[in-house]
C-alpha cells in the first residue's frame, strides 16, 4: 500500500470514529458504536506499526501533505505530516495503548449512559495526539497540543455533574493554558528569528541564533512542557484529573498525553543539546519532582492516585534523561513507561468495576482471591515499573540511572537511586493493600472479575510490559540512531553491572519490605500523627497554598475589576444613553406641528447660520468655533435650567 | 441722490417687515402675503444690484421669480381654498394636526 494513505489512515482512523461516535452522542448506548471507534483504532494501528516496519527496514521518513494552510507574506505552511524515527516510535506507543483502552472501555463503560460521548471523545484525543506527534512543524503540534488539552478536558470532566469532576476538569485545562502561553511565546520567537517553524528548517539553522536567543526559545518550549507533562510546580492538575474515567486516565494522564511534554523535548533536542545549562536545570527538575511525587504516594490512600504519583515520578526520570542529553533513553523509557503504566491503570479500572467505584485502598484487600488475573497482571505491571529485570522498566530506567551517574550528576543519581526504592515500596505496598490480606470491603459487596475481554486486551500491554526491554531494545537503539545522538557517558562495564545489581538488589529489598510489612497489617496507625505523614498527605501543602495564593486573591481582583466595570465603563455607557434620551424628551415639546411656531424656529436658525457665516468671515475659523461652542453652551444651560424647573415644579405639585 | 445703498436698505426693511410678518402672523392669507413682501425684497436687491454693476443678469433674475411667485401663490391659494373648505378656517392653530 501507498505510504501516504497508511500514514492518512493512522492519522485520520480516530478522527473518523470520533466523529462517528459523534453522531450518536445524543443517543442512549449503542455497542456497535464503541466497536466501531476501536475497529477504526486498530486499523490505525495496524498502519502505524506498518510505519514503524517501513521506518525500521528503510530508514526513510514517510512524509505527507494534506493543503496549504497558511500562505501569507513570507509566511507559508501547510498542514503537513512526518513519520521519521520518533514518530514512529510514538505513533505506534500511542495507538497500542489507545486500541487497548478503547476495546477496555466497551466494557467498563457499558452502563454509563455516556457510552457513544466517550467513545467520540476519546478518539477524537488519539487524534489530536496523532496530530502533535506526526505534525513536521511546530504549529501542528500546538494544534494537536491544544486539542489533546481540550479533549483531556472533556474526559477529566466526563461525569460533569461531579462536583470534583467539572473543577479537576477546569484546573487541568487552566493550568494547561497557563505553560501553553510559554509554549506560544517560544514558537513566536522561532518565527521571529528563523522566519520559519518548519521542524528541519529550525533544527538545521538553530545553531546561528544568538545564546541568548536558543536560552530564551528552550527555556518558553519547556515551559510547555513542564504543563503537559505536569512538572512541578504546574503538578497539581495531574493527580486531580483522576476524577475521570480510569480508561481516560490510562490512556491520557499516564502512557500518552502526558509525555508529550517529554516528546517535545526530545523533538527539540538539536535545539536543547545547544544550552546544557537548561539541560541540567531540566535534569535536576526531573529528579526533584521523581523525588517529591514518589513521596506523596507513600501516603496516598486513593487506587488511582496513588498511581498517578506514580506516572508524575516517572515523568521526572524521562526528564533526567532529555536535560542530560541522552534523549533516546528519554524516549525509551516513555515507550516502557507507557506501556506498563496503562496496564497498571486498566488493572485499577478493573478493581474500580469490582468494588463498586471505591477507590479507597484501606476499604480493599483480599482481592486475589475473587480477582486473580487482575491482580496478576498489575503485579507484573508493579514489577515491571519497579524495574526488575529481565521486565521493560528495568532496561529504560536504569539507563537514566547510569547517565546520571556516568555523568557524575551524583546528587541526581542519589535522588533517582532513593525515588527507585520508593517507587518499589509504594507499587506494592498498593498491591498488599489491595488485593492480599483480609477483605475489609463494605458488607453486600460482591467483588468479581471484569469481562474476559477486558482482561484480554491488558495481556498484550502485560506481554509488552515484560518483552519491550530485552526484545526491542537493540531495534530501538538501531531506529533512533538515526534521528537521536546515542548519548551515553562511557563508563567501564564491570562499573555499570555492579550498579545495576546494586540497584536491583536495593529494589528487591525494598520491595521486600513492603510485602513484609503490609503482610502483618502495615505500619501503625501512629505514624499517621508524625508530621512528614501529614505534609505527605496533604500534598506538601501546594495545593492548599495555591488555593490560599492563587486562587483567592485572583479571585477577589477579579471581583474588584467587575465593581470598576459597573462604576466606570458601565456608567460611562449608560450616562451617554440617558443623556440621549433626555435630550430628546426635553426636545420633543418643540414639535407641536405647529406651522407658526415651526416658522420661528426656521428664522431663528436662519438666523443663527446668518450669524455664524458673518463671524466666520470677520474673525476665521477660530472666531467660529468660539461662537458654536457659545451657542453650544447656551443651549446646554438652557437645557439645565429647563430640568431644574421642572423638577421644581414638581417638587411643588 | 439715491444710490445703490438707499436701495438695499430699503429691500432690508421690506425683508425684516415680511419676516415678522412670517413669525407673528396666524392667518394664512397674511403668511402669504408676508411672503410675497419678502420675495419683492430679494427682487429690489437683485434690480438695484444689477443696475449698479451694468449687468441685466440681476434683473432677468427678478422676472424668474416674480414669475416663480405667481404660481407659488396660484398653487398656494388653491390648496387655501380646499383647506378653507374643509376646516372651515386658515388660522395657524387651528390647522395643527400633528403632535410631537
Amino acid at each position: 500500500m501507498e505510504l501516504t494513505t497508511l500514514l492518512y489512515i493512522a492519522l485520520l482512523g480516530p478522527l473518523v470514529g470520533s466523529l462517528f461516535a459523534a453522531l450518536f452522542g445524543a443517543t442512549p448506548k449503542k455497542t456497535f458504536v464503541g466497536i466501531i471507534a476501536s475497529a477504526l483504532l486498530f486499523a490505525a494501528m495496524l498502519a502505524s506499526l506498518t510505519l514503524l516496519t517501513h521506518v525500521i527496514t528503510t530508514g526513510e521518513v514517510v512524509r505527507a501533505t494534506l493543503f496549504d494552510w497558511i500562505n501569507s507574506g513570507n509566511f507559508h505552511l501547510a498542514f503537513s505530516f512526518a513519520v521519521d524515527e520518533i514518530t514512529a516510535v510514538m505513533i505506534s506507543v500511542v495507538t497500542i495503548v489507545s486500541t487497548m483502552v478503547h476495546i477496555y472501555s466497551i466494557g467498563y463503560m457499558e452502563h454509563d449512559s455516556g457510552f457513544n460521548r466517550f467513545f467520540s471523545y476519546l478518539s477524537a484525543f488519539v487524534f489530536s495526539m496523532m496530530v502533535l506527534v506526526m505534525s513536521d512543524n511546530f504549529l501542528g503540534l500546538f494544534i494537536g497540543w491544544e486539542g489533546v488539552g481540550v479533549c483531556s478536558y472533556l474526559l477529566v470532566g466526563f461525569w460533569y455533574h461531579k462536583r470534583t469532576a467539572s473543577w479537576a476538569a477546569n484546573e487541568a485545562f487552566i493550568m494547561n493554558r497557563v505553560a501553553d502561553l510559554g509554549m506560544l511565546l517560544g514558537i513566536f520567537l522561532i518565527y521571529w528569528n528563523l522566519g520559519t517553524i518548519q521542524y528541519d528548517e529550525v533544527f538545521a539553522n538553530v545553531a546561528k541564533l544568538s545564546v541568548e536567543t536558543t536560552w530564551w526559545i528552550s527555556v518558553l518550549l519547556f515551559i510547555g512542557a513542564m504543563g503537559k507533562s505536569a512538572q512541578f510546580p504546574l503538578h497539581t492538575w495531574l493527580a486531580d484529573a483522576m476524577e475521570g474515567p480510569t480508561p481516560v486516565s490510562a490512556l491520557i494522564h499516564a502512557a500518552t498525553m502526558v509525555t508529550a511534554g517529554v516528546y517535545l523535548v526530545v523533538r527539540s533536542h538539536d535545539l536543547y543539546a545547544l544550552v546544557p545549562e537548561i539541560g541540567v536545570f531540566i535534569a535536576s527538575l526531573g529528579a526533584f519532582v521523581a523525588l517529591f511525587a514518589a513521596s506523596m504516594a507513600l501516603v496516598n490512600n486513593d487506587l488511582k492516585r496513588v498511581i498517578a504519583y506514580s506516572t508524575l515520578s516517572q515523568l521526572g526520570y524521562m526528564f533526567v534523561a532529555a536535560g542530560l542529553g541522552a534523549y533516546w533513553v528519554a524516549l525509551f523509557h516513555l515507550m516502557t513507561h507507557a506501556f506498563f503504566k496503562a496496564a497498571l491503570f486498566l488493572g485499577a479500572g478493573n478493581v474500580m468495576h469490582a468494588m463498586h467505584d471505591e477507590l479507597d485502598l484501606r476499604k480493599m484487600g483480599g482481592l486475589y482471591k475473587v480477582m486473580k488475573p487482575t491482580a496478576i497482571f498489575m503485579a507484573i505491571a508493579s514489577v515491571a515499573l519497579a524495574g526488575i529485570p529481565p521486565l521493560a522498566g528495568y532496561f529504560s530506567k536504569d539507563k537514566i540511572l547510569e547517565v546520571a551517574f556516568g555523568d557524575a550528576h551524583f546528587l541526581i543519581y542519589g535522588v533517582l537511586l532513593f525515588t527507585a526504592l520508593l517507587t518499589a515500596f509504594y507499587s506494592f505496598r498498593l498491591w498488599m493493600m489491595a488485593f492480599h490480606g483480609e477483605s475489609r470491603w463494605a458488607k453486600g459487596l460482591h467483588p468479581h472479575e471484569a469481562h474476559k475481554f477486558m482482561l484480554a486486551v491488558i495481556a498484550p500491554l502485560i506481554l509488552l510490559a515484560i518483552v519491550s526491554g530485552f526484545m526491542f531494545e537493540d531495534t530501538y537503539k538501531a531506529l533512533v540512531s538515526a534521528e537521536l545522538p546515542m548519548y551515553m557517558p562511557h563508563m567501564d562495564h564491570s562499573l555499570v553491572l555492579m550498579l545495576a545489581g546494586m540497584t536491583v538488589v536495593l529494589v528487591l529489598m525494598s520491595i521486600g519490605f513492603a510485602v513484609y510489612k503490609y503482610s502483618r497489617g502495615g505500619f501503625s496507625e501512629s505514624l499517621q500523627e508524625t508530621f512528614i505523614y501529614k505534609l505527605l498527605s496533604n500534598q506538601y501543602y501546594i495545593p492548599l497554598a495555591y488555593e490560599k495564593f492563587l486562587t483567592i486573591p485572583y479571585t477577589r481582583l477579579s471581583e474588584l475589576a467587575w465593581k470598576i466595570d459597573q462604576k466606570v465603563v458601565d456608567a460611562i455607557v449608560d450616562f451617554v444613553a440617558t443623556t440621549v434620551y433626555k435630550s430628546g424628551e426635553a426636545s420633543r415639546n418643540m414639535q407641536t406641528g405647529n406651522l407658526s411656531s415651526m416658522l420661528r424656529l426656521m428664522t431663528f436658525g436662519f438666523i443663527l447660520v446668518l450669524g455664524l457665516g458673518l463671524i466666520g468671515t470677520q474673525f476665521g475659523v477660530l472666531g467660529l468655533i468660539v461662537a458654536a461652542s457659545a451657542i453650544f453652551l447656551f443651549f446646554v444651560m438652557w437645557f439645565v435650567f429647563y430640568q431644574i424647573k421642572k423638577n421644581l415644579e414638581k417638587a411643588g405639585a | 441722490m439715491i444710490g445703490v445703498n438707499h436701495y438695499l436698505i430699503l429691500a432690508g426693511i421690506l425683508f425684516v417687515i415680511g419676516m415678522i410678518g412670517v413669525i407673528r402672523r396666524k392667518n394664512l392669507l397674511m403668511l402669504f402675503f408676508a411672503t410675497e413682501i419678502m420675495l419683492n425684497a430679494a427682487n429690489i436687491g437683485f434690480v438695484a444690484v444689477g443696475h449698479y454693476l451694468g449687468d441685466y443678469t440681476g434683473q432677468m433674475f427678478a422676472f424668474f421669480i416674480i414669475a416663480i411667485a405667481a404660481s407659488e401663490v396660484a398653487v398656494g391659494l388653491g390648496l387655501l381654498i380646499l383647506l378653507y373648505k374643509r376646516k372651515n378656517s386658515i388660522d395657524l392653530d387651528v390647522i395643527q394636526n400633528m403632535n410631537g
